[in-house]
Formats: structure tokens, sequence, C-alpha cells
């Protein structure tokens, strides 16, 4: 059997999805607002099925049911018609439309059409409609995600008076996260947008009537007011080099910008409160100064099971760099960070976090399972840590994983699981231990319970 | 069907125009014809196999979903490549819940994904070179014996020609190579890709091994998926009775299976949506006769069981059919006995694929549940009022654009297996060859029968009826379960399962006395909600 190192025509069980289902999660969390496919009905369904299956919440989406006369047409007529329809029977304060790489392929100009819909439509009552370009054949679901909370600031944010309020853009992060960063905000005394928050919405409780859009969300109120909100922070190492949401609000509307990776383990959780203590003018609330120490408490704690443990890290670019540098602090060596993506940003980012480990870890970009799976062959690491769609990896090698990010499909309350700040940090960090403890455990010919 | 009281159900007419009242006046007037307030006693039609319109929220999939994801799928020694970007193998990529049992030796390719993952240039210079590449690779790794390529939406918008280069690589590597043109946006729904999947099959696979294999009574089981297991039950009880199983279309299945098909003396039709094409092919060009069967609910298993004996004639086959259900029944009863106080006079929708939602009647008739209200995802006008409307259908736009497979008689193994006399005699002993009545006449007056259900119709048929347990799939799940009705997904059996046959009756029906009753749909009123309404909408109540 050959490797694959040196083969890449066919990717073999891919470490990326597409875009528009990156697009799709943003428009989940803006209040009222109804996603919609531009293209084969399949797209819509599939991207649907994957996120349903991922928040265990419903997820609407239209679609405008592309058929073989449409293809060869053009996607036009289907738009306008999937539009009207949509708005008589869920009346949605926001429509976002994504392409597809079907309506990409026959070049449908989608925001001409979307004129063409306001300047034919009789109705009084019309919703905004924001649209996205996201042909899946280029870049993975997180291009997707970031150019869509792009294209609905770019088209919604507007001028005013000056608020004294925060923007913040935390990227493809769970349910549990989003209500993270809303407390901290909170407690910080800071006003604040966050786009998207499907804090509610894709994690919400039984309903007392039919919900025809789930309650929850930014509203478009909101986030017109970003053009004037006084900062905005942005997570994630992959935006340094695009235009993003946040490069855009400070070039046209002078919003300060603050760009950080995701706030994961202290370092980077240090940097995000250092910047809320600056922008608030106030000091760390007593709360997180607590959760910060009983943090580097437990770091103490567990260090004697993990020093010089071995991970493979895998999944979105962002949170690989995150998790990476939160395990080099507590001791554990990052030997494979890999991503399905191909921007460049692990293999620039990461040296500056780990320049003395850089020699034990290898960065794989553009890489997919079947290839990690190889990697891992003679690495001998003792656990992996990344979505579920590495467990067979785990499987095949017996060693354990531990589930973070999107997607996870085979356990509860994905949603829920809190990776931020010093409390995410503090559960990751229990989570991890645990289960080198338990593996230990496991192998232990006399089963200590004792440990 | 007894235990449903008359006025339970309210006036399907009237309800429908409550249903209606929200879609602009084009769209009601598609749908109102692919809802049907259900009368068996006279003759009534529904709309079905129609493009969804746009902006109505289907469950329906899309023609590579059914020709990848469906049918060559469950299939474990083909390696599967898609030919497009990333989205649809990775979507595709062992989603669905078909088990397979390859044995210590035997090839399995399900757990994994391939895909060309096209790039911008691919699809502005053309794919065809990558696509040869990925071919040699999968061969140089695996070596399978045969590959099948699957087009993408953007595939047949480029013009590559994936069926040249399965001819090419093919003659180059010397194991079987062929594709599928399923682009996503042909046909209404995955229908059209399950045609276009067993076309293929037909053409490329089925009769290449005429090694007949031991047995008296050699069997296919057609449109049988292997759902949770339903399958391995299948074939346990078919080798209880004697009956050897060739192939399975396509469950537990192997590329071997589909070559030798050709050889059996009875096919078996379980889903007649996505198979009847192939039972028919299969009869016309090597003389093997077809009979819709159900191993869905204990009952149908029996009759089922019982009609196949018939066929045969052999009165040791039947003697061993009447022992296995005899074996099988004390435990299906007692689990019956068990949960039919608290399932009995219950309400039921089932909502899913091409035939479930007609299947699983008999299964809840049989804990005294009623179902009123059912439809396909995907059917046509046959599933829903029976083979009998089959020679006035007309053939529409996207219809046409799906090959229809010339099939003529092999000049060599075409051998009729029963003459015409024995046919006649068959169906004078009550043995239905060929035939398929469809959903509509075994439901009872006033259910509905909707074809494509929308959310929105969902949504309405919930707050009417509060029925007991919804089924559907995973992209209804949570709307309906929201509104504190229980809901079963029955494409992927919620992850449990096997339903099929007896053993499967008995784990369906404590399956729905857990689902139906669990105290978890009491708690979903808090304490301090005032709210009346709704107590009247827990489905436990």
């Amino acid at each position: 059997m050959k490797t694959r190192e040196k083969l890449d025509a066919a990717t073999q069980n891919p470490c990326k999805l597409c875009a528009p289902l990156g697009a799709s999660i943003v428009f989940r969390g803006i209040r009222g607002a109804l996603p919609f496919l531009h293209g084969s009905q399949g797209c819509s369904t599939y991207i649907r099925r994957y996120l349903i299956n991922h928040f265990r919440e419903p997820v609407d989406i239209a679609s405008s049911n592309f058929s073989e006369e449409t293809t060869i047409f053009g996607g036009k007529q289907n738009l306008l018609d999937g539009l009207k329809n949509i708005c008589r029977q869920y009346q949605p304060e926001i429509i976002g439309v994504a392409s597809t790489c079907l309506s990409e392929t026959i070049g449908d100009d989608v925001p001409m059409i979307l004129r063409e819909f306001f300047l034919k439509s009789t109705s009084e009552i019309l919703p905004k409609i924001v649209s996205v370009s996201t042909p899946s054949y280029s870049g993975t679901h997180m291009d997707g995600f970031h150019n869509a909370v792009l294209s609905v600031v770019s088209a919604i944010a507007a001028r005013g008076n000056k608020l004294r309020q925060i923007g913040i853009f935390p990227g493809l992060v769970s349910s549990a996260d989003i209500r993270y960063l809303k407390e901290v905000m909170g407690d910080f005394g800071l006003d604040h947008v966050i786009l998207p928050d499907y804090s509610e919405t894709l994690d919400g409780g039984p309903w007392t009537e039919y919900q025809k859009i789930q309650q929850g969300g930014t509203s478009v109120g909101q986030i017109a007011s970003l053009g004037h909100s006084s900062g905005i922070i942005e997570f994630g190492d992959s935006l340094k080099m695009k235009e993003t949401a946040g490069t855009f609000l400070e070039k046209h509307f002078s919003v300060p910008r603050f760009a950080s990776g995701l706030p994961i383990g202290i370092k980077l959780t240090d940097l995000f409160f250092k910047l809320l203590e600056k922008m608030s003018g106030r000091e760390i609330p007593s709360k997180y100064r607590l959760a910060r120490s009983r943090l580097v408490d437990s770091y103490v704690d567990g260090h004697k099971h993990l020093f010089e443990k071995k991970a493979v890290v895998y999944g979105d670019e962002d949170i690989v760099i995150a998790v990476a540098s939160f395990l080099f602090e507590i001791g554990v060596v990052p030997v494979l960070c890999a991503t399905g993506a191909r921007t460049g940003t692990i293999k620039r980012v990461l040296p500056e976090i780990a320049s003395a480990y850089d020699k034990k870890i290898t960065v794989c970009e553009g890489i997919d399972f079947e290839q990690i799976y190889e990697k891992t062959e003679n690495l001998d690491a003792d656990f992996m840590i990344g979505n579920s769609k590495g467990y067979y990896i785990a499987r095949k090698r017996g060693i354990p994983l531990i589930r973070i990010g999107f997607p996870i499909h085979d356990r509860i309350g994905a949603q829920r699981i809190l990776h931020l700040g010093y409390r995410g940090t503090q559960q990751l960090f229990d989570r991890i231990v645990n289960t080198v403890i338990e593996k230990r455990q496991e192998a232990s010919s006399v089963g200590y319970s004792y440990i | 069907m007894e235990n449903i009281k008359k006025e339970v159900l309210p006036d399907g007419e009237m309800v429908m125009e409550d249903i209606l009242a929200k879609y602009p006046p084009k769209v009601a007037k598609k749908r109102s014809k692919s809802i049907v307030p259900n009368d068996s006693s006279r003759e009534q039609s529904i709309q079905s196999n129609v493009r969804t319109v746009p902006g109505i929220i289907t469950q329906r999939g899309c023609c590579y979903a059914g020709c990848k994801g469906v049918v060559l799928g469950p299939t474990r020694d083909i390696i599967n490549l898609t030919h497009g970007p990333i989205g649809c193998g990775f979507f595709s990529w062992l989603t669905r819940r078909n088990q397979t049992r390859p044995g210590p030796e035997g090839d399995n390719y399900m757990p994994y994904c391939f895909s060309t993952d096209m790039q911008d240039d691919n699809i502005v210079f053309g794919g065809e070179k990558k696509l040869k590449e990925a071919i040699q690779e999968a061969y140089d790794i695996f070596h399978p014996k045969a590959i099948g390529i699957f087009a993408t939406c953007p595939v047949g918008l480029i013009g590559d020609d994936i069926h040249a280069v399965a001819r090419e690589m093919k003659e180059k590597l010397g194991i079987n190579i062929f594709g599928f043109s399923c682009e996503g946006y042909k046909g209404v729904s995955q229908s059209a890709g399950h045609h276009i999947a067993n076309n293929q099959i037909f053409k490329h696979v089925v009769g290449l091994d005429d090694k007949r294999k031991k047995g008296k009574f050699l069997i296919n089981l057609l449109g049988e998926y292997n759902i949770g297991g339903d399958a391995f039950l299948i074939e346990d009880l078919f080798e209880r009775c004697g009956l050897t199983l060739i192939s399975t279309f396509s469950g537990n299945s192997s590329i071997e299976q589909f070559a030798n098909c050709h050889t059996a003396d009875l096919n078996l039709v379980m889903c007649h949506r996505s198979i009847n094409y192939v039972a028919d092919m299969l009869e016309k060009k090597f003389g093997i006769p077809w009979m819709k069967i159900n191993f869905i609910g204990a009952n149908a298993s029996a009759v089922s069981l019982r009609q196949i004996g018939k066929y045969f004639n052999d009165k040791e086959l039947s003697r061993r059919i009447e022992k296995v259900i005899a074996e099988e029944m004390p435990a299906v009863e007692e689990a019956r006995k068990e949960v039919m106080p608290h399932t009995k006079g219950k309400l039921a929708m089932i909502f899913v694929g091409g035939s479930r939602a007609h299947h699983y009647q008999g299964l809840f008739a049989e804990i005294g549940m009623s179902t009123i209200a059912a439809g396909y995802e995907f059917a046509h006008k046959d599933d829903y009022e029976g083979r009998k409307v089959l020679p006035d259908l007309k053939v529409d736009a996207d219809s046409r654009n799906i090959e229809e497979l010339v099939v003529e008689k092999d000049p060599e193994r075409y051998k009729p297996r029963k003459s015409q006399e024995e046919l006649n005699k068959l169906k004078k002993a009550g043995v239905r060859m060929k035939e398929y009545d469809g959903m509509m006449p075994d439901m009872v007056k006033n259910s509905f029968v909707i074809d494509d259900i929308s959310q929105h119709e969902t949504e309405m048929l919930i707050a009417k009826y509060k029925p007991a347990v919804f089924c559907a799939g995973i992209k209804e799940k949570y709307t309906v379960q929201k509104r504190g009705v229980p809901m079963k997904q029955l494409h992927s059996y919620d992850y449990g399962g096997p339903f099929a046959v007896f053993k499967g009756a008995v784990n369906f029906y404590r399956e729905m006395d857990r689902t139906i009753n669990s105290k978890v749909w009491g708690l979903i009123k808090p304490p301090w909600d005032s709210s009346p309404e709704i107590t009247a909408t827990f489905g436990s109540e």
C-alpha cells in the first residue's frame, strides 16, 4: 500500500466543509433571519441536516431549488419566486442569500437579481436582503463564515453618533461561548453587539407556540450600530491577511479594531481581559481574577499528569492555533497541528507562539484525515483534540479523542461546550487531564482508584 | 384502524383550507394538488414527483444524494469517488446508517469519503485531469474491484466527460470503473438519483458473473438498505427458512453480489419506489419474476414469507416458513401485550421516504396506533395510488431527463422461471406478482396524504391533530420535539433499530412505548407558566 504523502489528487476524508455552510450559520445568528441558498435543493438539505445534527436544534434554510432548466437558463426566476414565497410564509426581518458552486459556475449575478426583486415587488413591508458569494470550490466553511459576516456588516452598518459600545466578531464558536462573551462584557459594564449571535437561536428551549424563525440573534439595528461603535474585537488569526468585517469598519467608519486569537488558554485570555480593562476603564472584576487563579492552581495540580504528553490537534485554523497555544502552557506538545484550509495561517502564526518547541511540531495545511492518520503512525500521541470526524483515527490508534469545535455529531451538547475564557479553558483543562488519567487507569493491571 | 374514533378526525377539506391560507395563491393552487384528505371508497389522485416550489422548505434532497448516498453508499467493495467541490462528498460521508458485514478478509470502503475536491482552477480549466489522477490514486492505494464516479452540479456545467474518463481508466487499470451523471439539479428529488444509480449498476455490473450458487430457492432482495441492521435480521430469517439470498440492492451489499444477481429465481421488492425498475429490467432480460413484499411489522413479515413459500410451491419450504413464524411469534405477542395498554388508540404521522411511510403504518397498527397523516418525500404517483396508474402516467420534462434503459431478452440467459400458466395458477392461489396497491387504499377516511410536506404544513398538522408521535427525519426532529410532541426518525431510526421482521417489531413496540410515554414530556411546561394551551400539545396526554 502506498502512503498518500506524495499524492494529492483525491481528498480522502476531508478536514474541512463547504463555504455555504459557514454562511448559513452566520445567518442563523441574526434576529428574524432566514438563510437562503441559491442553488440545488440538495445544498440546503445537506447543510440543514449537518447543522441540525450538531446543534440539535431546528435549522430552516430555504433554497431556490434549481432544476435542469434553471441551470441552463439561469436562476433568476427561481430566486425571485423563492424570495417571494419566503416573505409570505416566514415574514423574515432579513434574508441572507448565499450562492453555491452551481449558481457561481453559471454566473448568476445575485446582487443584480436582488435589485430587481426590490424594484418589482409590490409588497409594502419587505425584509432586508443580504447576499454573499460562497462557491464551495474556493476555500472552506470558515471562508463562507467570515465572508458572510463581512457581507452583512458592509450592507447594514451605518453612520451615527458615536456609541460607547463594543462590537465582537467571535468567529465560529459554540452557543455557550457566545453566552460567556456576553456575560464577560456585561461584567465589565460594556455595551456590546456580537455578530453572529446564535446563543439562543441554536440552543433554545421548548416552544409554547410555533416559532417560524427561532427567537434571539443580533438585530438589524444592532448591526447598523456597529458603524458607530467605539471599538471592534475580532477573533481569529486566519483573518490577518484578508478583508474582514473588522477591517471594513476600520476603513470605512474609522472604528478601531482589535484583532486577537481565540481566547483559549491563560495567555490569550489574559490579552483579551487586558483589552477589556482598557476599553472599559475598569479593573478586571474579582470573579475573573478568581477564575484565573483557580485555573492556574489547577494547571499546577494537573501538571504531573500532563507534562511532555503529546497531542494531535486538528480542525479550523483559528481553533487549532488557540488550542495549540493552550497546550504549550500546560506542558503538552501538540506534535501535529493540522487543518484542511490552505491559507498558510498556522505555519505563519504557530512559530511565533511556539519557538521553543517548533522542532517537535509538524504543521500540516490543506490536509485530509487520511493523511492525518498516516502521520500519526509514528507519533506515539497520547490523545487527539478536535471535531468528531477524527474519531476513526483515535479509534484505530487506540488513543482518546477530546471533542471540541465543529462538527460534533457523536456526542450530545456540542453547542454547550465552552472553549473560551478562563472558564472555558478550565473546562477543557479538566477534560484533558481526566482523559489522560482515565487512559492510564484503564491500562493499569491493578486498577488504582487513588490517583 | 378500528381504534380510531370518528370525532378524532376533523373534516379534511377544512383543515386543508387552513393549511393553504398562508401560501400565495399560485403556490396554494399547486400545493392543493399534493394534499389529499383520504377517502379510499372513491378514486382519488395525488400530485407527486413534481418540483418543489422555490422557497418552500422541503424535506427533499438532490439527485446526487439519492445516487451516491442511498444506492451505492451501502455497497462496501466499490470506491465511490465524488467529482466536485468538497461539500457534497463531506455531507454524504458515513451519514446514513447502513450497516455492512465485510467479513475478516472483505473490502469495506464505506467509512471513507473520496472526493476530487475541485478548486477554482478545475472549474475554469476543467477537472478531467484531476479526476484521472484521483482514480489512479484510489487504485494505487486500495486496488479495489470497482470505482464509481459521481458528478456534482458544476461537473455537468463545465462539461467534464466523466464517462469517457471512466472508460479510459477502466481500460488502463483493468478494473470495473463507471460514472454516474447525477448532478444535483437533475430530477425533482433524490428519486432521480436512485434511478440513475440502478441503471448504471444494471448496465455495468449485473450479469458479469454467471456462476449459479448452491441452494434450492435463490432470491434477491431489492430496495432494502440495511438501516440499523434490518437486513441482518431478514438474512437470518431467510437462512432459517432455507432461502438462499444472492444479492440485496443495496444493504450489506457487494459488487460481486450484484454481478451474480441474475441467477436468482425470484425478486422480492421491499422499497417499490427506489427499485421497481430494476425488478422490471431483471424480469425482461433474464425472466425473473418479482413480488412486492414488506418486512416491516410482524404480520406483514409473516404474510410476505408465506407468499414466497407459495411462489416456490414446495412443501418442505412452506413447512420451514411456518416453523420460523411459529418460533418468532410468541416473543412478538408478549411484547405487544406489554405495550398495548400504553399505545392503543394513539395517533401517528409518518412523512418519510418512498416506502416507509406506508410500511410503518402496519407496524403501528399492531400496537393499536392509527396513522392519521402520511406522505412520502420523493415518491411517485404509483407509490400512493398503486401500479394501476402506471399506464396513464405522463412523462414530464424532469423525468424525461433521466435515462430509461431499453432492455431486451438476453439471447442466451433469458429463462422464464415460471410459465404463463404457472403464473396464472399462482394468481388464483392468491400470490400477487408484480403488483402494488400503494399507500392510499390502506389509510382511513379523512386521514391526510401529503406529498413532499413542507415545514409549514408539518406545523399545521401538529397543531390540528396533536399526534402521539411524528415520524420523519433529522430535519424535522427538533421542530416537532420543541412542541412537546415525541418524534421518531425513520431514516436513521434515531441510531436505534433494527425494526424489520419479528425481532425488529419487538424493538419498535418497546421503543414507541418509551418514546411516547417518557416522563420528559411532562416537564416541558414550567410551573410558573400559566398559558393553558400548551398542555394540549403534549403527545402523551
